[in-house]
């Protein structure tokens, strides 16, 4: 009888608490809001994708990207984000197990990996416009590459800060286990750059 | 539910996905994407597959680094609200695709720098003379 109770507990605890947990807790602010902040950014890249794609299917002449985009640079960058992304998740997994010198080590790790995404944007950046000609105002093509890719690389820019600003407090000490909230919900925007950035991969450089 | 289940199990032993597994699927569908792209397909095939392969990418990203596969429904709901969103905002950029072909010019226009030219940067109107 007991053996019965005791292995039906489990099943009843987590429907019950499935019911009844409460939709909003100070626990869980942070992740909706940021979620909801992630949900609205999603709709601009949205917005943007969307009138790249009609902007370009409606164009015969549209050039094909790898005519004037480096491919081989552009897949080391999607590589070194999916990188930062893997540091970040590491990251959150040392402090939520108490492990502050992880969380601190892949902390500067997500925060080295983004600076080498920009570097390596500002580099290719430099090379279309002063190499190839490029220019935002110059075409279409050019106006919808400079816009979607450099509005991306300012979620990259504000990611570096806001990671920089968790690794800086994490070596003051005022990141506890209690608090690893704090970098779930940065890793939660993290991922979210990394993830448009496997979208704008495909449909900018490689379609 | 069984995916739940599986996750919980999961969870019980490693307190969370496996992250290593999941970059080494990405590292391999970036690479089958480099792939495709080099082959050589014709156009649709070709963007099907490269487009479903990001997709899948930026799902493995949402459920596993971003725990939607382990978070509550709510979440996930919000996460799914702008996708379905923007494929609604997609349909209706498709009249203006078929009616209406502004957007057809041809691709480089020339753009002159007017001090390249060695004329003064802001012309002058041109002075319009009545003939008598």
């Amino acid at each position: 009888m007991s053996e019965a109770a005791a292995v039906e507990t489990p099943e009843h605890g987590a429907a019950q608490a499935d019911q009844l947990e409460p939709s909003l807790t100070p626990g869980n602010l942070g992740k909706l809001g940021m979620w909801i902040f992630l949900a609205g950014d999603a709709m601009t890249f949205g917005a943007g994708i969307a009138a790249y794609g009609a902007l370009r299917i409606n164009n015969p002449n549209w050039p094909t990207p790898a005519d004037y985009l480096g491919i081989t640079t552009t897949a080391v960058m999607t590589f070194i984000l999916i990188c930062s992304s893997v540091t970040m998740v590491e990251s959150l997994d040392g402090v939520q197990h108490g492990n502050q010198s992880k969380f601190r080590m892949f902390m500067a790790l997500t925060v080295l990996g983004g600076l080498a995404f920009l570097g390596m944007q500002a580099f290719e950046w430099h090379h279309l416009i002063a190499e190839k000609g490029m220019s935002i105002r110059r075409d279409l093509f050019d106006a919808t590459f400079f816009i979607l890719t450099g509005f991306h690389g300012c979620h990259v820019f504000g990611g570096v800060v806001y990671n920089s600003v968790l690794l800086i407090r994490g070596m003051m000490g005022k990141i506890p286990q209690a608090k690893a909230g704090l970098v779930e919900i940065a890793g939660l925007y993290w991922h979210f750059v990394d993830l448009v950035w496997i979208l704008i991969f495909t449909f900018v450089y490689l379609i | 539910m069984t995916t739940q289940a599986a996750v919980s199990a999961h969870e019980a032993d490693h307190s969370g996905p496996n992250y290593i597994a999941v970059f080494i699927y990405l590292a391999i569908l970036t690479a089958i994407e480099l792939g495709v792209y080099s082959m050589g397909l014709p156009q649709i095939p070709k963007v099907g597959l490269l487009v479903a392969l990001a997709w899948a990418k930026a799902v493995l990203v949402a459920m596993y680094f971003m725990h939607l596969a382990m978070e509550r429904r709510a979440l996930a709901i919000i996460a799914i609200t702008p996708v379905l969103l923007v494929t609604f905002l997609c349909f209706m950029l498709l009249p203006d695709l078929t009616s209406r072909m502004w957007t057809r010019f041809d691709h480089r226009i020339e753009v002159r720098n007017p001090a390249d030219m060695g004329a003064s940067p802001v012309a002058p109107p041109a002075v319009r003379v009545p003939q008598h």
